[in-house]
């Protein structure tokens, strides 16, 4: 007559349901759908969506992209160790590179423009948190992630990494300026 | 084979072959153990985060916390696991253990690899997490426990399968399996699942770190271990909820309100529940959406609502049984009436209603695709499986315990004073922490960081203030939960070996097979349980609401965020 006990009746799956139990039961089907739904909702008509473009890539193929940009786009340098800040133009593709224990190199952006940022990380996995903003990102050794990006205000940001990546991880602070 | 003997405990009427009762027990001690582990090094870690102390230093902080991540998440839980799987075969369907021996080779191949893992984080070369995400790599031997011990396990849940085919074939029982075996099968069938995917993944990586195999690709690796690493937390929720079926039966004699409900839910498990590997993979660049929204809502949040549906058929059940002793004025007479100081039934409902409110709903905000974005690797995820693992598994765990020691130990709990209040104190605090948790990692605050000050970078950022505090008090919470285990762990160990010894109860040769009334068709089962739970409903509605506003709220969050499109 409990549950440690075999069913007191051989076809209990014939017994009927309780009134409450039912209304429990399809009220909380309905909500579990609905919030199936929601997300797929939010991929039409949502503006906050990961994008799903990626490549395979390597650590010399992707830092040698990123420094090319530098290159091309280094407007000065900043701290005692001169980590390049960036200014590529609006709509470009910018990139990122994460590696123990740093963000490479400093960005500076326009605010309420988009831009397509290629994130990849050179030896472990690293986590993009973007702050005070609150956007947390994987960066996963290679792998290319195209991110379309619009910073919407001004101000001066923070990249925390927030995956586990060797006694210097709480260091890996970088920098992203939006003017 | 191993000839055996049963005892019929004089307390619960249970019969226990004797060969699985000592299996039970040294599990069940292997357990504690683990759990003593993953507590001393709770605090170490709950006092380091505390910005106010921050005690140890980076490389002893990243160490302690392998520590507490593995022996909490594999050991404490799985050996626990196992006493239950035994349990739930053997003692409740009355028959012998299939196979002693192998089950002792399969306890005796856990210990050797919980020690092994253990001894290698020890050593230091392998401060990885419990995730050991590639390509950062762990000595060999920090593998090769985990594969020891993942085969012990594996022989465990064979045993209990073949267990149920020994009480099938000699007629130990009628009828289907007890609701509570069926919730044991369900588990066991994720852990084999689980069990496989963490081969598939850990022998690679083993073979990976002695040299044998040059690459493993980073994302794979995520793929397939968190097809282990989530999974195994699924069996938790199996194993738990059967649990909360047994307490309820055990404690007030309650019976499922619908079978059929009851186990099409635990159906529900077996289908959806391992899709939840995506939850880890949400922010991740290898998988593409489509992949993401249908693994991350168990195809369509089947097993989601699996859970919803126990959360209401358990308390149910305590209802319509209590309702059935007079307990019946006003909607909730019936709990008021509850037996508050039996730590069995206490432990049980603040498991209980914690895993729905706060582990459950965290879960599926945490889980949906987009909502993770604001969350991913943030002192959240932490949040959300405290609630789910400690205040569901693990507190429920604890308060069978208090059952298990007059049952299984035939000792007298010692000091009951204490155990009165030992539940409360652990899932209180508990419940304190993982709020808080949840509370700064919406707030961006990171997991696995030992200095939220970043000392050393070469920039400065600051948290707000109110993260700061959340952290403090996460911190003390965490010490005031340690405390709560430490109890218990005083009184298990203590009950052991000082506990006024029980009578044993009769033993005999043979298994006496219990006959029941079973009925053969509805119209003979007249007494059918009542269906009339307005208590329930209501709680089950102050659920419902809670979830959809607190997931509306996430999305709004979510929408004030960068756009990305």
């Amino acid at each position: 007559m409990s549950a440690i006990l075999p069913p007191a009746a051989t076809n209990w799956w014939k017994e009927s349901i309780g009134k409450q139990e039912l209304i429990f039961i399809v009220l909380a089907l309905v909500w579990s759908l609905f919030m199936f739904f929601f997300m797929i909702y939010w991929h039409i008509n949502g503006r906050q969506n990961l994008s799903n473009e990626k490549y395979k890539t390597t650590a010399a193929m992707f830092s040698a992209k990123a420094e090319q940009m530098v290159k091309q786009y280094q407007v000065r340098t900043e701290t005692e160790t001169q980590i390049p800040v960036v200014k590529p133009p609006v709509g470009s593709d910018v990139y990122l590179i994460a590696r123990m224990w740093n963000w490479w190199p400093i960005l500076e952006l326009e605010a309420g423009k988009p831009y397509k940022l290629h994130i990849s990380s050179m030896d472990l996995l690293h986590g993009f948190s973007l702050q005070p903003v609150n956007i947390n990102i994987e960066v996963v050794p290679g792998y290319e992630h195209v991110i379309k990006l619009t910073p919407e205000k001004a101000g001066i940001y923070s990249l925390v990494c927030n995956e586990f990546c060797g006694i210097g991880h709480h260091t890996m602070l970088g920098r992203i300026y939006v003017k | 084979m191993m000839t055996t003997t049963y005892r019929t405990c004089p307390r619960t009427g249970l019969q226990f072959d004797t060969q699985a009762e000592s299996l039970m027990r040294f599990n069940a001690v292997a357990a504690v153990l683990s759990m003593v582990m993953g507590g001393l090094t709770a605090v170490l870690v709950a006092l380091t985060r505390w910005p106010a102390i921050k005690l140890l230093p980076a490389d002893q902080f990243y160490q302690v916390l392998t520590l507490h991540g593995v022996n909490m998440l594999l050991f404490w839980i799985i050996f626990f696991e196992i006493a239950v799987l035994y349990f739930c075969s053997s003692t409740l369907l009355r028959c012998r253990l299939a196979t002693p021996r192998i089950a002792w080779l399969g306890f005796a191949l856990m210990v050797i690899g919980a020690i092994t893992t253990n001894v290698a984080i020890f050593q230091g070369g392998s401060t990885v997490m419990f995730t050991a995400y590639v390509p950062m790599m762990a000595q060999p031997h920090f593998y090769l426990g985990l594969i020891l011990f993942a085969v012990g396990a594996l022989l465990g849940c064979f045993i209990f399968l073949g267990t149920l085919v020994v009480a099938k074939n000699e007629r130990t029982y009628e009828g289907s399996i007890p609701l509570v075996t069926f919730g044991a099968l369900t588990a066991c069938i994720i852990a084999i699942f689980t069990i496989a995917s963490g081969a598939i993944i850990l022998i690679p990586t083993f073979l990976w770190s002695v040299g044998y195999i040059k690459e493993i690709d980073a994302q794979m690796y995520r793929l397939v271990f968190w097809a282990m690493g989530h999974s195994s937390q699924q069996i938790n929720v199996a194993a738990h909820v059967s649990v909360w079926y047994a307490v309820a039966a055990i404690a007030f004699g309650a019976k499922p309100l619908s079978e059929k409900v009851s186990r099409s839910a635990f159906l529900l498990y077996i289908l959806f529940l391992q899709l939840a590997s995506a939850h880890h993979l949400l922010a991740d660049p290898g998988v593409s959406s489509e992949w993401k929204v249908l693994n991350t809502s168990y195809f369509m949040y089947f097993a989601v609502l699996a859970s919803m549906i126990h959360g209401f058929t358990v308390p149910g059940a305590i209802e319509a049984a209590q309702r059935e002793k007079g307990y019946t004025h006003g909607l909730f007479e019936w709990l008021r009436k509850a037996p508050w100081g039996n730590p069995v039934f206490s432990g049980t409902f603040i498991s209980l209603v914690g895993f729905g409110f706060l582990g459950g709903i965290s879960g599926v905000v945490l889980g949906a695709e987009q909502l993770n974005l604001l969350m991913h690797n943030t002192y959240y995820v932490p949040g959300h499986f405290h609630a789910t693992v400690v205040i569901g598994t693990t507190l429920a765990f604890m308060a069978l315990t208090y059952f298990l020691i007059p049952a299984l130990f035939k000792r007298e709990l010692i000091l009951p004073g204490v155990a009165k209040f030992q539940p409360y104190i652990f899932g209180l605090s508990m419940y304190v922490m993982t709020l808080v948790m949840m509370g700064a990692g919406t707030l961006g605050v990171s997991r696995r960081h030992w200095d939220m000050a970043f000392a050393g970078a070469p920039f400065q950022y600051e948290w707000p203030g109110a993260a700061y505090l959340m952290m403090g008090i996460a911190g003390l919470a965490g010490v005031v939960a340690v405390v709560g285990g430490v109890l218990w762990v005083l009184l298990v160990v203590g009950s052991l070996l000082f506990g006024k010894k029980l009578e044993e109860g009769e033993f005999s040769a043979r298994p006496t097979i219990l006959r029941m009334p079973v009925a053969s068709s509805l119209s003979a089962h007249g007494g059918a349980v009542s269906h009339h739970v307005p208590g329930t409903m209501v709680l089950g509605s102050v659920l419902l609401v809670a979830f959809v506003l607190y997931y509306f709220v996430n999305w709004k969050y979510l929408s004030e965020v960068w756009p990305m499109a």
